[in-house]
């Protein structure tokens, strides 16, 4: 009985979103903001990808609540396997196997080293601080399950941490004393399509792929750690 | 046009799998496949954006944070 009632409801929810999902037309443009900014964008932050001029320039504030949000789940991550995880300690295990730990050795850096690429090349290249984060965080993945001897220091991962979420918001402060409002671009834009423009936007989106990085590395490294 | 019905065909099977099976690890290899398609068909439609975080983000990190969770707790499902 119950099984049918929910299918029932499933069917009656799947057609009202059907519903109002066709009337959307999708593909044509409804607000005007948007091709204000594919227009106006460019010249407007000095960023060539246009997707990094919103997110970091005119919609910084929404992406400072991001950021919060993510810095909320790994504090709530870790606040769980504290309370409820019981004494924590990191036991030697054994090494990895050889093709494991040569290829952690080999890849460990190249990865770093894209992820870095990708979050300070946020305003010329698809991608940007978020996405490089989570490389940045893969490639500590790979260091725990190739090189489980070492460790990254935990005061490292919240010292980065801090620091990067602290150089964000006084870059946002510094453009209210400088313009008057909350994360004003008040750096000069540079000449757009080289690596030094588009102002403010390359300092908080290296500033936000350090904070996402050492984040995610800080959960994965919490989760690593053997229970007694 | 086929290729893309036959990448969301395949990934509506994930989808399905990922929530019948009873081994939490292949439910969770199967999630992977949805966010992996995810991350393809994103970029088809012109955001490399968002396709670069999922596949970073969706296919990475969240399986293997998701594997090491079950491995601390039950691998199956009653």
């Amino acid at each position: 009985m119950r099984r049918i009632v929910s299918l029932i409801l499933l069917a009656v929810v799947a057609v009202g979103v059907a519903l109002s999902l066709s009337r959307i037309p999708f593909g044509t443009p409804k607000t005007r903001v948007g091709e204000y900014y594919i227009r106006e964008g460019r010249k407007e932050t000095g960023a060539v990808n246009i997707v990094t001029a919103v997110v970091v320039n005119y919609r910084g504030f929404d992406t400072l609540g991001e950021v919060t949000v993510l810095f909320t789940a790994a504090v709530g991550v870790g606040a769980v396997l504290q309370l409820f995880g019981g004494k924590s300690k990191y036991i030697k295990r054994r090494p990895a196997s050889l093709i494991l730990r040569t290829g952690c050795r080999f890849l460990f850096p190249l990865i770093l080293l894209v992820g870095a690429y990708i979050f300070i090349h946020g305003h010329l290249t698809p991608g940007g601080g978020f996405q490089g984060g989570a490389v940045v965080a893969s490639a500590y993945l790979l260091f725990y399950l190739g090189c489980r001897e070492r460790r990254i220091s935990e005061e490292a991962t919240q010292a980065v941490e801090s620091l990067s979420g602290l150089v964000f918001l006084v870059v946002g402060v510094l453009g209210l004393f400088a313009g008057g409002y909350f994360l004003l671009n008040f750096l000069p834009k540079g000449d757009p399509g080289s690596l030094l423009s588009a102002g403010v936007i390359p300092v908080i989106y290296i500033a936000i792929g350090f904070k996402v990085g050492s984040e995610l590395a800080g959960i994965i490294d919490k989760l690593m750690e053997e229970t007694e | 046009m086929i290729f893309v019905s036959i990448l969301i065909i395949f990934m509506l099977a994930g989808a399905i799998s990922a929530s019948v099976f009873k081994n939490l690890i292949n439910s969770v290899i199967a999630l992977a496949l949805v966010s992996l398609i995810a991350a393809i068909l994103f970029y088809i439609l012109q955001a490399p954006d968002v396709a670069m975080a999922e596949a970073a983000i969706g296919t990475g990190l969240t399986t293997a944070i998701f594997l090491i969770t079950i491995r601390r707790t039950e691998r199956t499902e009653e």
